[in-house]
């Protein structure tokens, strides 16, 4: 029973990165209380993961808390797909030219990620849609979004190493 | 070594078409999937909007409960604060409850003449059918200002309908589902109202920034506007009717601005209402 238990436990704490990225589209949780202090934590996770073990979220569940997003703030339907998948693309590409991964190669690597990714959704949604969105805003929560990456992926890794065993950079 | 342009290109094609391990789409299948259900959005394709419908039921409910813990941490630091400044915040409301109630008599009188004056001039009197809604989701997006209330086409909801909170204008009613309905809110960028300023009776038009103030827009430079003025609801172009208090106009930067009445980040129950000409 204790060991049924514990398996259980062990399952769900794997599957964390997926329900966080879950938890973060449905609650949109950007820490948005303080005045131009806001951040995207699903580019963070999703970027993260994508880069070190795309295992753990899985293409199909990234396209999906998209949908989840874009009902959850109003934006057209399809928008933060996309911009989720471009993410899982720049991760894979670098994945797939890095030999020894270093995180702050990573890091600036995020930085110009979300930049060409913020600045394609802004392009869309102001030409194609037609949705104004503030510029100031979104360029303060791109420059904090890559400030908390720092932050966060140190605490993913360790979380990485502890549950899956994974030596990584 | 360089890398050649070659390893780019395979690098490029690694990360777009090919599946990894335990993955059922690839990159590019799912992008490809995501243009098309912003193409089909753009177009109104009906079947998407019934799959929205349907995404919105669900969603909203499940971002409701999974908003809870957070909820409750905010609203248990707002109440700790509230009961802080407890003291003096009764001093200031029962000086303004004085003030208030000497003000009270005559508008009772300048009412009941307006009634009798627009009898007169047989001016349209408007009918209102209002309903009380939870707010369900009230996250404040950097990028929009909107909030879930928990009703829907079920209790006649409409788009265009006015939501109110203790009486001001807050927004109106942009999405309705079966159970739910989304309110764009006045401070949102896409968010335009027809104003009227008082006193001067100048028209305009109320734009949101996105932040906690709006912007007046459409008036001549020369038109003097003061500070404290109060913007209501001009109810050009039937889109509300007129009167709704909105706010009060301060000066910023050089450049007249309107502070709402109402807190948006207070909304819990917001009322909405559907005003009917009489003649109706």
């Amino acid at each position: 029973m204790v060991t049924k238990k514990k398996n259980i436990f062990f399952s769900l704490l794997k599957l964390a990165p997926l329900i966080l990225l879950y938890i973060s589209v449905l609650n949109s949780f950007d820490f948005n209380y303080v005045k131009y202090l806001s951040f995207n934590f699903p580019f963070i996770l999703i970027y993260y993961w994508s880069l070190k073990r795309i295992e753990s979220l899985g293409y199909g569940y990234i396209f999906i808390a998209g949908l989840i997003n874009d009902v959850v703030i109003g934006f057209p339907i399809g928008i933060t797909s996309v911009n989720y998948l471009l993410i899982c693309g720049f991760a894979a590409y670098l994945r797939n030219i890095t030999l020894r991964p270093k995180l702050v190669q990573d890091w600036f690597f995020f930085f110009f990620t979300i930049t060409v990714v913020n600045s394609f959704s802004y392009i869309i949604l102001s030409s194609l849609l037609f949705v104004e969105v503030d510029y100031v805003s979104l360029f303060f929560n791109t420059f904090f979004t890559f400030i908390f990456y720092f932050i966060f992926a140190h605490l993913f890794r360790i979380y990485q190493k502890t549950i899956f065993q994974e030596q990584n950079d | 070594m360089e890398p050649s342009r070659d390893d780019f290109i395979i690098a490029i094609r690694s990360a777009f078409l090919k599946k990894g391990t335990q993955q059922r789409f690839s990159l590019i299948f799912l992008l490809f999937f995501s243009f098309l259900l912003l193409f089909l959005g753009k177009y109104n394709f009906n079947q998407l909007n019934y799959l929205r419908i349907a995404l919105n039921e669900i969603v909203y409910r499940s971002s409701f409960i999974v908003s809870i813990p957070e909820n409750l941490v905010i609203n248990s630091y707002k109440k700790a604060k509230d009961h802080y400044f407890l003291y003096r915040d009764y001093d200031f409301i029962k000086e303004k409850l004085n003030n208030l109630e000497s003000e009270k008599y005559n508008i009772d009188f300048l009412i009941a003449e307006n009634k009798r004056l627009r009898n007169t001039l047989e001016e349209v009197n408007y009918l209102s059918d209002e309903q009380i809604a939870k707010v369900l989701i009230d996250k404040e997006s950097p990028f929009l200002r909107s909030i879930i209330i928990n009703k829907g086409s079920k209790n006649n909801i409409q788009k265009g309908m006015a939501v109110l909170h203790n009486n001001y204008l807050v927004g109106k009613v942009i999405e309705v589902n079966f159970t739910t309905s989304r309110v764009l809110l006045l401070s949102d960028l896409n968010s335009k109202t027809p104003i009227s300023i008082e006193p001067g009776d100048i028209q305009a038009i109320l734009s949101g920034t996105g932040k906690k103030e709006a912007t007046i827009q459409y008036t001549k430079d020369n038109l003097s506007i003061s500070n404290g003025s109060i913007v209501y609801t001009s109810g050009t172009g039937d889109l509300y009717k007129a009167g709704i208090p909105i706010g009060k106009i301060f000066e910023k930067d050089n450049k007249k601005k309107v502070d709402f009445f109402a807190d948006f980040d207070q909304l819990r129950f917001v009322k909405v209402s559907n005003y009917k000409k009489e003649s109706d």
